[in-house]
């Protein structure tokens, strides 16, 4: 058929045909699974892919690479990449499947688990075991390996950050508005009220991003229903729409009702937030330790570091669980290739927990999972304050999605908005993440 | 060589199988290769579950009876349906008018508005969805179409909370974007009506509308035609201006097919089902060149 000149029949299905094409070829391009091309016994760098958000990672190997573990970086030179937060689950799944993962990769959090795509393959290297053979798994400290293995279901990810969380004010914004810091939920959103009718944006959140949010609901349920709450859900013992996990739905619901986020909460984006808290425009924000380095930043602080406050997420009346449960994150999930993993890499590994903790503490003011080998001089109050509430913390949370799959945590964070627009009812809200984690099993 | 007989070089080489097949193989060869292997490749992955790391799973036609039974993707189905009318309808209907503005009031001096009007369409379009984003903000970094609701009284409006204020900012911006584009389209289509056949018009009375109705509409029909298969089958497509605008949220309020299929496959590691939502989105391109086609050769034959 192709010989005879095309009539204009089959020109005209030939069109059809190219323009509908145009999309399914997208899919079907990236679907090739490729050929083994990897090979070889092992590495020829520490190739190193990290998040785009976070330079943290990144930059700090890079300064140990040219200090204390310029040794191992001559034997094998670091090489590090970055990928946007949103593209590591697509970039992983193809870098796998091609064979050609970096050395250390950070990955999505379903795809480490021992059922994920990455854990089932048995790809990635079993910290604990490799660690403990290279003299040095004292080094990472207990409250993270227990986080990460809690998420994760293994010790697949190094703790290069070991977050807790809680909410940061404005110590002088709550003193002339005559507030104690709140001891329970119901105080908490008195507080708020309190601030909203004088005039500051009550608590800002980077609302477009959906997690400070569905943080919010995560922690009510862990002080209402106690620590292991999301797990019953995980297993099935309990679900999402059950009236005592609507109620916490409901309760962050009635925080947006009340305008206590401020105006234009579901685009505020992370700068603008941090700017909020930090600028003095607003009294509190629910944030992470990682939000230290805006903190301690002078060109950034302009209501001084000495004013900001930092309390544990309030209890719920009558609730099982308590606010010395510290909602904790071990950041994205860094794992280290099975097949690439060799002595060179172990000699890396041992390098970089021996000496990432103090040195990260050290340059960035960052706190890590990893053990303070060198005392680290001159620490901010506030960091040393939140250092020492991950040294005594004796039970730490997860947050509302960790132990969710790709789909029900994205639905979960984008829904949002709509809850506490109004758009969308608590029901509604927690019956869609039920039908989605439904659909996962 | 004279003119003669280069035609009848041109007769024989095309009239030699072989020739054809060197001359058109290569490029049929490409075009199969990144175009049909792996719409093919697509269509089969949609019958099963997985992704390249995982390994996939023969499972049928279940990713089609799930494609039927999830809210997400019906309402993905009827928002890129929705979109696509509003849009083809706007940009048609301003397109028009515009190329109606410039041959019949603005004549040889449109040059410029024809320019200015075509200026967004060289713009990226992720470009244009923050501009809008940010034109509409609401908040502390209030754009100017707020600050303008507030001047006069009206009070801001937080339009990305919700679905029907995102689908009202996707609309104008999408308008805006690409109505100069739709404008020179038609305008061309509009110089190729004969001065005589308008003239002979007016002198039989026609004049403003009714000159329109009869003579212009008539007369540009097949690029008309052209425009609307151009512009539904590309506002189907919706992609990056939506993602830019506010990734197809809030929730899902306003994510169509495309990025329903972008999500399920890059985000959740489901290249099966994506395969499948890729696959109703072509049918759907499918079915309405197919309709537009058919209803107007109707519409050539009878006139």
């Amino acid at each position: 058929m192709f010989l005879t000149p095309p009539t204009r029949r089959t020109r005209r299905l030939t069109t059809l045909v190219v323009a509908a094409g145009a999309t399914a070829a997208l899919l079907a391009g990236c679907a090739d699974s490729g050929g083994s091309t990897g090979g070889g016994d092992s590495a020829t760098a520490f190739s190193l892919l990290t998040p785009a958000e976070n330079k943290v990672i990144a930059s700090e190997l890079t300064t140990l690479s040219t200090g204390q573990c310029s040794a191992e970086n001559t034997a094998l030179p670091l090489d590090s990449q970055t990928v946007a937060q949103a593209d590591v689950v697509q970039k992983i799944t193809l870098l796998a499947s091609q064979d050609a993962l970096p050395v250390q990769f950070v990955a999505g959090t379903a795809q480490v688990k021992p059922d994920g795509d990455l854990g089932k393959n048995g790809l990635l290297l079993d910290y604990e075991k490799t660690l403990t053979d290279l003299g040095v798994w004292d080094d990472i400290l207990p409250a993270a390996v227990s986080t990460i293995k809690s998420v994760y279901g293994g010790m697949v990810s190094l703790p290069y950050q070991y977050n807790i969380e809680g909410i940061f004010y404005n110590k002088q914004l709550f003193a002339a508005n005559g507030i104690q810091e709140p001891k329970t939920w119901d105080e908490l959103v008195a507080a708020l009220t309190t601030l909203k009718a004088a005039g500051v944006v009550p608590l800002t959140e980077a609302g477009n991003q959906g997690w400070p949010i569905t943080r919010l609901i995560g922690n009510y349920i862990f002080r209402d229903l106690g620590p292991d709450a999301m797990k019953a859900v995980k297993d099935g013992s309990a679900k999402l729409t059950d009236p005592e996990y609507v109620k916490a739905a409901q309760a962050i619901a009635d925080l947006g009702a009340a305008g206590l986020f401020g105006e234009g909460i579901t685009s505020r984006d992370t700068d603008t937030a941090n700017a909020q808290f930090l600028s003095g425009q607003a009294a509190a924000t629910y944030n992470g330790s990682w939000f230290l380095a805006n903190l301690n930043d002078p060109a950034q602080n302009k209501i001084g570091a000495e004013n900001v406050g930092f309390m544990p997420f309030p209890n719920v009346a009558g609730g099982k669980g308590d606010s010395s449960q510290w909602p904790a994150n071990a950041g994205a999930a860094m794992a280290t290739s099975q097949k690439l993993y060799g002595p060179k890499v172990g000699d890396w590994l041992s390098c970089i927990a021996t000496n990432y903790g103090s040195a990260v503490m050290k340059d960035q003011g960052v706190i890590s999972g990893f053990k303070l080998n060198t005392p680290v001089e001159d620490v901010p109050p506030l960091t040393g304050e939140l250092q020492g509430i991950v040294n005594d913390a004796t039970q730490t949370v997860l947050w509302f999605e960790a132990l969710m799959d790709a789909k029900t945590t994205k639905d979960a964070q984008t829904n949002v908005a709509l809850l506490i627009s109004g758009s969308m009812s608590a029901q509604d809200y927690m019956a869609l993440l039920q039908s989605d984690l439904d659909q996962a099993k | 060589m004279r003119p003669a007989e280069g035609h009848n070089t041109v007769h024989r080489v095309l009239g030699d199988k072989k020739a054809i097949l060197i001359l058109l193989g290569p490029a049929l060869l490409v075009y199969t290769l990144i175009k049909l292997v792996p719409v093919a490749w697509s269509f089969g992955l949609s019958f099963f579950d997985g992704n390249p790391l995982g390994g996939f799973t023969f499972i049928g036609f279940d990713n089609f009876v799930r494609f039927f039974n999830d809210p997400q993707a019906i309402h993905a189905l009827g928002f890129t349906v929705l979109y696509a009318v509003v849009i083809t309808i706007g940009q048609i209907l301003l397109g028009y008018a515009l190329a109606l503005l410039y041959v019949f009031v603005l004549k040889n001096a449109s040059n410029f508005v024809r320019t200015v009007v075509f200026f967004p369409a060289v713009i990226p379009t992720v470009a244009v969805g923050l501009l809008f984003r940010s034109m509409f903000a609401v908040g502390q970094n209030e754009g100017p179409v707020n600050a303008a609701l507030d001047a006069i009284g009206l009070g801001s409006v937080d339009w990305f909370a919700s679905g029907a204020g995102t689908f009202i900012v996707a609309i104008l911006m999408e308008l805006w974007r690409s109505m100069g584009f739709f404008a020179v389209l038609l305008y061309a289509g509009l110089l190729d009506i004969p001065e005589e056949t308008l003239e002979s018009a007016r002198l039989d009375g026609a004049t403003g509308l009714k000159l329109v109705r009869h003579i212009v509409i008539p007369l540009s029909l097949p690029v008309l035609l052209s425009s609307v298969i151009f512009s539904i089958n590309n506002s189907l497509k919706v992609f990056d201006t939506i993602l830019a605008l506010n990734g197809g949220g809030p929730g899902t309020e306003t994510t169509p097919l495309t990025l329903y299929m972008f999500n399920t496959v890059f985000s959740y590691s489901d290249y099966g089902y994506g395969s499948t939502i890729a696959l109703v989105l072509t049918i759907l391109c499918l079915l309405v060149t197919v309709f537009i086609f058919r209803s107007a050769r109707r519409d050539i034959t009878r006139n």
